[in-house]
């Protein structure tokens, strides 16, 4: 019974059906669920669909080139996916992880041409630094927002998102321009901001591994990690256990915001090497979805990202084989993001768990 | 007439002082006055429909953060509709049909699986940008544009004649339509039921109103108008239609729904603040009285919207049960 309004302030926005009711078997099912639908889709358009997946396949994983091409894809979306996921535990929905992205990767690109002479693992560092904080901060204009004024995760980030891009859009095309280029973009970083490879792993994947450890750890052993989940959990209760709510807010956007932000650097320095508008594009969306289909969960945020940097590398293959837009990736993941989010699928198959379940809600109330 | 008056004083005031100030331009240049005005209007017009069904959502107790899926789905429907049949008429239609089908599934989810709302709005915003980028094909264009229909002497006023008498039937519709929501909102059976069932769901289910239905029916039902929202900026704004066409205004009808109070006539007019703010910079920027780059303009929307929101934090108070799933007792 949450009908009152005394209750409705009592339940924060709490994800918990998505977190903690689902078995890990629903994100699967919705995962195949999503690639028999697509199927039926790709046929529609006068594709062999079983082709069209194998080649996807063939084309990340297949060779050496397409799998190093997979795993940095799938670098920025496991950061983008823990960016959603931290949020997500304090109750925050982050839609903004796009935005503090690219501010990640335009001023991780910045210290990378702007400093000279510092010796290489330094300006890597420097350079990495500068994408989570530009990020950071930038997430932490909403989480500032939230805390102070009450307005709403869900508005503030999206129209944060568009404010990053018009921002950037003036810097590559007026103060930053490389000169005597036709694009909008900047210079490329100096050598020494570059990020290498080992072998063929970029390190900048090993670097998003190790961040997704590191912030499954914070989570579930630190004190910062339960007060976020408490806040998360029922706000009232950790206001009333002496939970300091503003600050939770805001540090846990400015966490959030600073894993995004350090996706777009690591692109930045490990692949693109210079910041241009068209690049990165659509990856703080892509967070969401993978952020659901972990369930929040940190460590799990690596598979999924895996999984949608399997299709985001293999797509454009499809172009050249079967004629179909890659953004048949979109509707796939839309279809997957659907069947993760939605109840249906986990009713059907535990129906007496998923009616136990309490139900959720989210309003604009602080 | 005259409570009437004395109750909504500062709005009739506002109204007025607007009007003369408005003339006074347009006597000082009428060109120029006509034209911002115009835009206004077509800026304002998809954000006044989006507004709308952000209030019967909410008014109901439903927040529809999938506004912008709504509208960009059918834009895409309505376009392409109107390139296969070469109809516009047909397009128009079946764009604000699948408004009604978005609206319908933000309906069920939130209120029948008691889905988060704001994750099941994510959801339609999602699947809605998936299938347009998926299906869109370039290098289309429609069979018609959307006749002006000019309303007999009306049309003649000087300035209120050009800018609201000489326009599609899409501002005609969404005029009313404002007009009529104010009224039913407030003093209607439907309105009454409506606040009833957003503010205090228990009590409206004791007196005998079915919740569920009520939510469910007043989502869908706006879906129409996100629909005609789609319909209007593909088919009459734009004459055109590209992946992520609707840029945000989804979210942009939002903050004015919550600027405006939940009120249709609040938001409008939020709406055409909206509307002449970037209008006007517009204009300034063409006459190179200021020189900003056209992407720090660009950005004033929503730069707008986030201060809007936070002023008018604890100024203006929501529904009581917007994001309340309702649960029946026993």
């Amino acid at each position: 019974m949450q009908t009152e309004s005394d209750d409705a302030k009592k339940l924060h926005p709490s994800l918990e059906y998505l977190i903690k009711k689902q078995s890990f078997i629903v994100p699967i099912i919705a995962v195949f669920v999503a690639l028999i639908i697509g199927s039926v889709l790709i046929y529609f358009q006068g594709a062999n669909p079983i082709g069209a997946y194998k080649t996807i396949l063939q084309a990340s994983l297949g060779n050496e080139r397409g799998l190093i091409r997979t795993l940095e894809k799938t670098t920025p979306l496991i950061l983008a996916g823990l960016a959603v996921a931290v949020a997500l535990r304090v109750g925050l929905f982050n839609i903004g992880a796009q935005g503090q992205l690219i501010m990640g990767a335009f001023f991780a690109t910045w210290a990378g041409f702007t400093f000279t002479n510092l010796p290489a693992l330094i300006h890597i560092f420097v350079g990495l630094l500068a994408g989570i904080i530009a990020g950071g901060l930038w997430a932490a204009i909403a989480g500032i927002l939230k805390a102070y004024r009450g307005v709403h995760e869900v508005i503030s980030t999206i129209m944060l998102n568009s404010i990053a891009i018009a921002i950037l859009d003036y810097l590559v095309n007026y103060p930053y321009k490389e000169p005597d280029q036709p694009l909008p973009r900047t210079v490329p970083i100096l050598e020494s901001a570059q990020l290498p490879k080992i072998g063929f792993v970029p390190v900048g994947f090993i670097l998003a591994l190790l961040v997704a450890t590191f912030i499954s750890w914070l989570i579930n052993r630190t004190t910062t990690g339960f007060r976020f989940n408490t806040v998360g959990a029922n706000k009232f209760a950790a206001a009333y256990a002496g939970i300091k709510i503003k600050y939770v807010v805001v540090s846990s956007m400015l966490l959030s915001g600073g894993l995004a932000g350090l996706g777009g650097a690591i692109e930045t320095l490990g692949i693109t090497y210079r910041f241009e508008p068209a690049f990165n594009k659509g990856l703080g969306f892509d967070g969401i979805t993978i952020a659901l289909l972990a369930r929040a969960n940190p460590i799990a945020t690596i598979p999924a990202a895996f999984l949608v940097g399997i299709l985001r590398s293999g797509a454009p293959t499809l172009q050249f084989d079967y004629g179909l837009e890659p953004e048949i990736v979109d509707l796939l993941l839309a279809l997957t993001l659907l069947f993760v989010a939605a109840p249906i699928l986990g009713k059907l198959i535990f129906r007496k768990r998923a009616e136990k379940s309490e139900n959720v809600s989210s309003g604009w109330g602080s | 007439m005259s409570k009437f008056l004395q109750r909504h004083q500062k709005a009739v005031l506002s109204t007025l002082l607007v009007i003369v100030i408005a003339y006074g331009f347009y006597f000082w240049d009428s060109v120029r006055t006509t034209s911002i005005l115009n835009f206004s209007l077509s800026y304002a017009l998809p954000l006044i429909l989006a507004a709308m069904v952000g209030i019967i959502g909410e008014r109901s107790g439903v927040v529809n953060i999938g506004i912008e899926g709504q509208m960009l789905l059918s834009a895409f429907v309505a376009f392409f509709a109107a390139v296969a049949t070469g109809s516009l008429i047909i397009g128009a239609f079946l764009g604000m049909a699948s408004g009604l089908l978005a609206g319908a599934f933000l309906g069920i989810a939130a209120v029948k699986w008691e889905m988060d709302q704001i994750i099941a709005g994510v959801v339609i915003n999602i699947v809605a940008a998936g299938i347009t980028s998926f299906y869109y094909t370039p290098g289309q264009s429609l069979p018609a544009i959307v006749p002006r229909i000019e309303i007999p002497y009306l049309s003649q006023i000087p300035l209120i004649g050009q800018v609201f008498f000489n326009k599609s039937i899409f501002v005609y519709a969404t005029l009313i339509l404002v007009v009529v929501l104010q009224v039913m909102l407030f003093t209607s059976k439907w309105g009454l039921r409506t606040r009833a069932v957003g503010e205090y769901p228990s009590a409206a289910d004791t007196a005998g109103i079915n919740v569920y239905r009520t939510r469910i029916l007043n989502v869908a039902i706006a879906g129409v108008l996100a629909g005609t929202a789609g319909a209007y900026l593909s088919l009459d704004a734009a004459g055109w239609f590209e992946r992520g066409f609707t840029a945000g205004r989804g979210f942009l009808a939002l903050a004015i729904m919550i600027f405006g109070a939940w009120n249709p006539f609040g938001a409008m007019a939020a709406a055409l603040f909206f509307g002449f703010a970037s209008g006007m910079a517009s204009q300034l920027q063409a006459d190179e009285v200021i020189n900003i780059p056209q992407q720090l303009i660009n950005m004033l929307p929503y730069v707008m919207t986030l201060i809007i929101l936070s002023l008018a934090a604890g100024k203006v108070r929501p529904p009581g049960a917007v994001g309340q799933p309702y649960k029946k007792e026993g």
